[in-house]
Parts: structure tokens; sequence; C-alpha cells
């Protein structure tokens, strides 16, 4: 079965990177440029994960998810957080609105494929 | 004509009914809620003034001399108005040191005499008999009145058994004993005499006005109608006019009006109810006017009842009894009687305030001191320890008996030689002599007591032989040949024509001679030698009343004392109950636990001596005290050392309070410079965060897509030419930013060198507009460049301001419509500074960001269709203009587009750009 992944970045280079390495590892990609189109995106879409940028404008990362979680339908969405703030009280915020991971930029690709795989995995 | 049973009824009656306003008084003050602390009954206490004279002797007076009865009454008005600030400092140092009398109040002043408290009650006892003998001598003769038919004489020719003022004088006596004198109060305090006072003023005032009120309505049609017969008769009219027929005597007029002002202040009486019984200072602006007023509302109907009376009865008829007889002739036996009462009213008023006043004085100032003289006592009452509570008691109601004894006998001796107005004003003059020694005590510190003594001796010397010897005289106790050629047969020193002074009146020339003595001779003595250590202190004490307090004033007194010996000296005269009661309170003020535990320190004795004289007066307690402490006596300047520690305390602690200030502002301002340095560390915290961000931004796709790169070897040659140009392109991003950040930090930590040299703005734009050639064309934007032909040069760092710029220009290429855009860069000068725009046909900046673009990491547009850009380059820009004394801004009004403006001065102010590292010409 394909995964559907939505990468929610406003950093159009950082897109291309990540819609590389998730169509590499053979998943079914769509993209988001900021915060509300990412929402809509989800909504239309149902993906199984999201790739999720904290700043975003229109809405942040973490709006975002704390919406995905308020959502009955979407609650099962898995979320793995990306950003490049790292303090210790941005990760627990990613984690205190719901995100099921967070990793800091930037990151190894290798990290990051597992990752996905392995919550997708887990999820089954 | 009333039957006698009647009339004496009537008077006990009421005399009855104020001793229960009395108790009802002193319940109430026991219970706490006191009626008397109130300016009303304050002021209706002051009028205790006005005593059987008002009643009777004023329309005697009135009868003779016409408007002459009112200088007695004038002077208090004018005394009440324009002294009450005198009042007010008396009341202000009797409260402080606990005076309760007039004897005690000088005798404190000039060092705690027990000789010049002696002396001054001995004074007051002389003085005071005739006017005890004034108040007895009316009763009687409206007794009289009231019970035999009018005419009859009142003769005292009756042996003295026989005599029913004697029995009124002791049924006064003990009247006086029952509402003063049951028990001690250590401040003298008499709520229950206050309360009846004021009720008896009321009383009278309101009897006094009844008659008045019938005689000019009643018996006349009016004030108009009593006039016009008055004048008609030409006796009478002479009463109406100033003169009486003779030249106006001026002099007698001013020595009156001064003698009774006087009076109403140095009258025992007056003294014991303004100051003594004084429970508020503020009560005191009340009663300057409100007493007045009485006085004024009492003496309304004098002179019409005067006039009544001799139109009716004709002249040589008995004046003084008109307001009684009057009204029994028109056949108003209530309102005689109610008269009757009011004159009893007034009379007995001031009998029993005047003699409560002198017992304390004699008990306090004449026995007390003479007693503790007398080795004997002193043992016995050491050896004993006993309370002498009732004791002291006794003197006082012995005191009162003799007292009035003695006004009996003056009565019987001298009472008929004058009229009731007479015998009142020697009393006067005698309290007269008070004056220079008070009043020169409160506000010169340089009297001494031996200056009071010599002026009080001097003029209480020269009262005896000018007034009293002269009353004797005339009443036939003494030889005339005394009035007639003088002591010795000197005619120089005749009693009323001293050193041949003929031409005043008998009451003004003894006015004048008495009170000249005493004034000079207290002035010349104290001057003559400086006051002792006792004296300059009490006298700063008494002088310096309203600049010091209680609490913090100097304390004169060194040595040492027991809790041990002090405490049950104190019981022996207020009663261990309320001596513990004092000093347990004290202990509680200190913050002492137990009496036990308190410091026998100066405060403590100078509390335990006022305390003492409240009951003993000063003198006594000065030297009970010495009796138990060690002292060591002070000299001036022990007590010049005192008092200028008592001020440099007073610096300090004023100093302190400033400090204190000071240190609290100080504190305010550390905390808030303490709040700026935390928000600039949450800022800082929050640059180190976005610069971060935007740092790991780029890097992150640079390391993704060299991994991608890195990991797929297959991966097509396009692809890899397109990944490895967003690689270069974003390690461009992140130097580019690098270095932005780096020069932000240089610049805002003034760390930054800045290169300052003339430079050419015209060279400088044509350059600028160079530069960004390729950027524009790329764009497909146009340029244009607009100076004027001459400008001057301007002193800056001109890498700088290519920086800002360029900054400019490149914002400009950035934002506006690809293929149409258009921006012009100007240039304006003027005399103050040169203006450079760039504007754009972009899409401008929206309201709502206009105020963030100057600020780090921001950038307009949104992310999608942001150009490439830090977020860094407006703020530099603006750091730059401003290190210059510049402003750079946003245009706020334009139609379509974004015109940024900067603003350089040719000189400014806050330049520091001498100030910086390196200047190259």
């Amino acid at each position: 079965m394909t995964h559907r992944v939505l990468i929610a970045d406003d950093e159009p280079n950082i897109v291309i990177s990540l819609e590389y390495l998730m169509k590499r590892a053979g998943y079914e990609v769509s993209v988001a440029r900021d915060g509300q189109e990412a929402i809509d995106a989800i909504r239309r879409e149902r993906p199984q994960l999201v790739l999720l940028d904290v700043m975003m404008p229109k809405k942040s990362g973490f709006e975002v998810c704390q919406e995905l979680r308020a959502d009955e339908a979407l609650k099962g969405t898995l979320v793995l957080m990306l950003t490049a703030k790292g303090r210790d009280t941005d990760i627990d915020k990613g984690l205190g609105v719901g995100a099921d991971a967070y990793m800091t930029k930037p990151f190894a690709t290798k990290d990051l494929v597992a990752k996905v795989a392995e919550m997708l995995g887990a999820a089954k | 004509m009333l039957p006698a049973p009647l009339v004496i009824g009537v008077a006990f009656a009421y005399l009855s009914l104020l001793f229960a306003v009395a108790s009802f008084g002193d319940r109430r003050a026991r219970q706490g809620r006191s009626v008397i602390g109130n300016a009303w009954v304050y002021a209706l206490s002051m009028a205790v003034y006005c005593s059987a004279w008002t009643y009777f002797g004023s329309v005697g007076r009135a009868a003779s001399g016409g408007v002459w009865f009112l200088p007695i009454y004038l002077g208090p008005m004018l005394a009440m108005i324009l002294a009450w600030m005198l009042l007010r400092k008396m009341i202000r140092i009797a409260r402080a040191y606990r005076i309760t009398s007039i004897a005690d109040f000088i005798a404190s002043r000039y060092g705690k005499s027990s000789a010049l408290a002696g002396l001054v009650t001995l004074i007051t006892v002389v003085g005071l008999v005739p006017y005890i003998a004034l108040q007895l001598k009316g009763i009687a003769a409206a007794y009289a009145l009231m019970t035999q038919s009018a005419g009859a004489a009142t003769g005292s020719a009756a042996p003295w058994w026989t005599d029913s003022t004697l029995y009124l004088a002791l049924a006064l006596a003990g009247f006086t004993i029952v509402f003063g004198a049951r028990h001690l109060d250590s401040a003298e305090r008499h709520e229950g005499m206050v309360a009846a006072i004021a009720f008896e003023s009321l009383v009278k005032l309101l009897a006094f006005l009844a008659v008045g009120s019938f005689v000019v309505w009643g018996l006349f049609d009016g004030l108009g109608d009593l006039f016009a017969q008055a004048q008609a008769v030409p006796e009478l009219a002479r009463l109406l006019t100033l003169g009486q027929g003779k030249t106006f005597a001026y002099e007698q007029w001013f020595a009156l009006t001064m003698l009774s002002a006087l009076s109403v202040v140095f009258l025992p009486r007056q003294f014991q109810v303004m100051v003594v019984e004084n429970v508020d200072e503020r009560h005191l602006k009340r009663a300057a006017w409100a007493f007045p007023l009485y006085l004024l509302l009492i003496n309304l109907f004098v002179l019409p009842i005067a006039l009544a009376g001799l139109l009716h009865f004709g002249a040589g008829a008995d004046a003084e009894g008109f307001v009684l007889t009057l009204p029994l002739a028109a056949g108003h036996a209530g309102l005689a009687l109610l008269a009757f009462v009011g004159g009893l009213s007034a009379a007995t008023g001031m009998v029993i305030v005047e003699a409560i006043a002198v017992s304390t004085m004699v008990c306090n100032d004449l026995v007390m001191p003479m007693l503790l003289r007398t080795r004997r006592f002193r043992v016995a009452q050491a050896a004993a320890g006993s309370d002498l509570t009732g004791f002291l008691l006794a003197i006082r109601r012995a005191a009162i008996v003799a007292i009035l004894l003695l006004g009996y006998l003056y009565y019987r001796l001298a009472g008929e030689a004058y009229a009731l107005v007479g015998i009142g004003l020697i009393s006067f003059a005698a309290v007269a002599q008070f004056a220079p020694a008070m009043l020169g005590g409160m506000y010169w510190k340089g009297g001494t007591r031996a200056g009071a003594l010599a002026g009080l001796g001097a003029g209480f010397a020269v009262w005896v032989y000018t007034l009293l010897l002269p009353s004797f005289a005339k009443s036939g106790w003494l030889g005339r040949e005394l009035l007639a050629n003088g002591a010795f047969g000197w005619e120089l020193l005749r009693p009323e024509a001293l050193f041949g002074l003929k031409r005043l009146d008998y009451l003004t020339h003894s006015l004048f001679w008495s009170l000249l003595a005493n004034a000079g001779l207290y002035v010349a003595v104290s001057l003559w030698r400086a006051p002792s250590a006792r004296e300059t202190s009490q006298a700063l004490l008494f002088v310096d009343v309203f600049k010091r307090t209680a609490a913090a004033g100097p304390v004169f007194w060194r040595g040492r004392a027991h809790v041990a010996d002090l405490l049950p000296l104190l019981g022996r005269f207020l009663g261990v109950q309320r001596a513990t009661a004092l000093f347990e309170d004290y202990a509680r003020r200190q913050g002492v636990a137990r009496i036990e535990q308190l410091q026998p320190e100066p405060q403590l004795v100078q509390f335990v001596e006022t305390q003492l004289a409240g009951a003993i007066g000063s003198a006594s307690a000065r030297v009970m005290v010495a009796s138990v402490a060690e002292e060591e006596s002070l000299d001036l300047d022990d007590v010049m050392l005192i008092l200028e520690e008592a001020s440099q305390l007073r610096a300090y602690a004023h100093a302190l309070e400033e400090k204190s200030r000071s240190l609290e502002r100080a504190t305010a301002e550390l905390r808030s410079a303490n709040e700026q340095l935390k928000s600039l560390d949450r800022l800082k915290d929050d640059f180190m965060s976005s610069v971060t961000h935007e740092l790991r931004t780029p890097l992150t796709s640079i390391r993704a897509l060299a991994e991608v790169m890195r990991d797929d070897a297959e991966m097509p040659a396009e692809q890899r030419q397109e990944f490895l140009g967003i690689v270069v392109g974003e390690t461009e991003r992140l130097s580019r930013l690098v270095n932005q950040v780096l020069d932000m930090a240089k610049i805002e930590s003034g760390h930054a060198e800045w290169h300052n040299s003339d430079v050419d703005l015209r060279m400088l734009l044509t350059q600028a507009v160079h530069t960004t050639e390729a950027m524009f064309r790329e764009r497909g934007a146009s340029l244009s460049l607009q100076m004027p032909q001459t400008v001057p040069t301007l002193r800056a760092d001109a890498d700088r301001l290519m920086q800002v710029l360029l900054n400019l220009l490149s914002n400009a290429a950035k934002f506006v419509p690809a293929g149409d855009g258009r921006v012009e860069l100007r240039l304006d000068a003027d005399a103050a500074g040169v203006t450079v725009s760039v504007s754009d046909n972009g899409p401008g900046v929206p309201v709502g960001q206009r105020a963030l673009i100057f600020e780090k990491f921001r950038q307009g547009g949104d992310a999608l269709s942001r150009p490439q850009g830090t977020g860094l380059g407006l703020p530099i820009s603006r750091h730059i203009v401003e290190h210059f004394g510049g402003r750079i801004w946003l245009e706020p009004d334009t139609a379509q587009g974004a015109c940024f403006k900067v603003w350089l001065p040719w000189q400014a102010s806050s330049r520091d750009a001498d100030r910086s590292t390196g200047d190259q010409t």
C-alpha cells in the first residue's frame, strides 16, 4: 500500500530536497507552502504522515498540529515536525501540541527516511 | 414680696439640679463618653466670667454712669478675638507639662520655684477675697429684695451668728466641696463641674434675656419708646451720652478695658475653665467668637433695664436690684423668681469654680511646699509610706471653707464702702499683676525667677497700698488719715495720689503704678542676672512649646533613680492603682512587657515628675522626685549640651528619613534598570534564536541535497546540475547572512569601524546605479537617477553609505513587477541636510507591516514570492543612517509602490562620527 505523505514548508529549496527524498522512498507526495494550505491539503487528501515545518506564514506548524489533533477525522494523522529552532522549549512545545516526532534541521537524510518508515510501519 | 421658704426652696431646688447635671457629667466621663468634649460646652463654660456682677452690678453701674458698664465686657471680647493664639500657647504648655493652676504655671516656668508658687497663691487669695464677698453681697441683697418689701435696708448690723449670709457662705462651701473636692484627679479635671457650669451659663443668659424682654416690650412699647421717654428726662438723657456731661475720660475707659481683658485670662476661674479643663485645643477657635457673642447678648438689656428702673422708681433707688424689683413691681412674681435664680446661678457658678481653683493652688503651691520643708513631715511620710491622697483632699476642703469665710469677713468689714462693681475691680487689679510674669514667661526666654519675684512682689505691694487699704479706710476699719495725708504724713505717698499723680481716678491710678513697678522690676532684675540652668531649661520648654513634641523634646535631667522608688512615690499621691496603671501604660509605649523591666532613664523620671505635678504642683513634685533620686545638678553648660543633643537627634532623624527615601528611589531605579536588562536579554535571546534559524535553513538544503547526490549514483545529470546549483546558491546565501550578522553585531555593539571622508554624493549615487545595473536589467526594470547639479560634500563613511544605497536599490529591484518595473533614485539637498529617495512601482508595503520592516529578520511580502534576502538589510541601513545623525523611513502616503527616504544632516549634534575609531581623510 502506498502511503501518502504531505510536505509542509515555506522554503522552496527544502521542499525540493524533501520531495526528492520521499519520492525516492516510494511514497506519494503532495506539497503545501503555508499553514493554511497545509490544513486544506490534509483535509482534502488525507495523508498518513505530514512533514511539518514550524516557521510558516499564515499558520505555524504548532497551530496546524493543534488543529489536527482537535479534529476527529484527522486525529490519526502522523506528524513529524521539522524545524531549525532547536531549543528545548520548542521541542517540548511540539510534543505538547501532539506531534508524534520532532527533528531539527539540518537533519541527516538517512535518519529522516528511517524515521518516516518507522512511523508508517508502526501505524499499519 | 415672696415668702422666704419659697425662695429658699427654689434656690435649693436649683442647686440640686446643678448637682444632678454635674454627677451626670462625671458619670459619663467615667464611662468614657464625655459630654464636655464639645466646642459649644467649652465656650459656654467660659461664661462663668459673668457673675452676680453682671446681674446686679452692671445695672447699677449703668444707672449711675450710663455706658460705663461696658468696658468690663469690651475687654474680654477684644481679648478673645485678638489674642486667642496666646491662649492656644497657654493651653499647649499647660497640657504638655500638666500645669493645673496659674501659680503652678508661673512657678514651673521660672524653674519650679516654690517661693513663686507661694507668692502667687497669696496674691490670688488676697485678691479674690473681695470678689467672693461681692457674690455674697449680691445674693444677700437679692434675697432680701425677694422676701422683704422694697426699700428695707439690707443691714449688716446684726450680730454675725444670726446673719443669714454666713450660713449662705457655709452652704456654698459645702456645695463647692461636693462639686470639686470629692476625690483627687491628677489632671485636675472636673468634668461634672464643667457640665454644670455650661448649664448654668445658659440658665442665666435666658433668665436675663427674659427679664430684659419683659421690661422693654412688657413695661414699655419697645426700645424706641423706652429711649424716647429717657431722653425726655435730662438726667437720664445724660446717661446716654459717652461723656456723661463731663469730658470723656479716655484713660479710664482704656484702663478698664485693658484690665478686664487681662482678667478674662488671669482670673483663676477663667484659667481653670479655659486652660485646665480644656479638652481639645481646637475648641478655642469656636470659643473665640462664641464667648464674645454671649457677652454681647447678656449685655443687650443692661442699659434698657437701668433706664426703665430709673423711670419707674425715680433717681436714688437701689439700681442694683432693678432686675428683681421691676418684675416684682409689675406683679410678675414668677419672672422675678426666674431672675433670682439667674442671679443665684451666676453667683454660685463663680464661687464654685473660683473656690476650687484657689483651693488647688493653696494645697499644691502653698501648703505642700511648706510641709515638705519641715523634716518631721518628710520623715513621717517616708516611714509610714502612706497614701497621701486623703490628706491632700482634706487640705483642699479646708481651703475652700477658709476662702469662703474670708469672703464673708471682707463682706462684713468692707462691703459697704463700694458698690459691687468697685469691689470687683479691686480683684481684677490684683490678678492683673500676673500679666508681666506670665506673658513675659511665655515669650521671653530671659525672664528669671528673681525678676518674677521682684515684679510680683512690687506690684502686689503697690496694689495693697493703693487699692486694698483705701477700701478698708473707706469702710471705717482704718483711719481716714491715711487717705488724706499719706503714710507717715508724707503727701507724696497718699494712696490714691502717689507722687502727686492726681488726674487719674483711683483705679487707673493704682493700675498705672502697680503695673509700672511690676513690669519695670521684672525686666530690670531679669536682665541684671543671667538665669540659672533650671530656669533656662524651663524657659526653653515653655517658649518653644510649639517647636517640640513631648516625645522628641530634650529632657533636662541627669542622675540615677530606681523604678522601685518612683512607683511608690507616685502611688502615695495618686493612689497605688492609678500609679500602676500609668506605669504600665508607659511601659507599653516603650515596648517593654513588665514594669520591672523599665530602664530608669531621664525620660521615665520626667514622666513621673510630670504626673506628680498634676497632683501636687510642679514645685512640690520637683522636691519629691529629688528626694528619691540621686540627681546631678545641671549647670548652664549642661543645659545647652542637652539642648544641642536634642536638636542633633532631630537632625539625625531627619537625615535618616532623607537617606531612606533616597534609598527607596535608588531601589526603584535599580529595579527598572533590571527590568530593562531582562527585556534586552530576552531580545538577545530572540535574536540568537532567529539567527540560528536563519543559518540552519540554508544548511538544511545544502546537507539534504548533498546527501541525496552522494547516495544516488544513478541520478540523471540534469537533476544533479539542478541540485548542485541549489547547493551553491544556498552557500552564497549562507555566507551573505553570516556577514550581515557579523556586521550587525559589530555596529550594534559599537565596535564597527567607521572611515570618514568627504563624500561626493553625486559620484556615490552614480556608482550605485552602475553597480546595480545588471540586477535591474535581469528583472527588466528601469532605474532613473535625479540629482541637482552641485551638491556639497558630506562628511561620512563612503562604503557604509554605499551599503545603504545598495540595500535600498536591491530591495526595490526585488519587489517591482517583472518586466514593467520602474525605480527612481533621487537626491535633494537643502540647508539642513540631504535627502535620498528610492521609489518603486511595486506592490508597496502592507499597512500592517510598515512598522516591522526595519526589524531584524522581517522581510516584506510573503515567503512564497519573497525574493532572496536576509531580512537584515534594512535594520543595518537604519543603524548606519542613525550613526550619522540622520533618519530613514518609509513614506506613509504613497499611492502605489514604496518610497524609502534617507535624510542626512550636514552637521549632526549627536554625530559620533568623529568619536569612532579611525578617521581617514
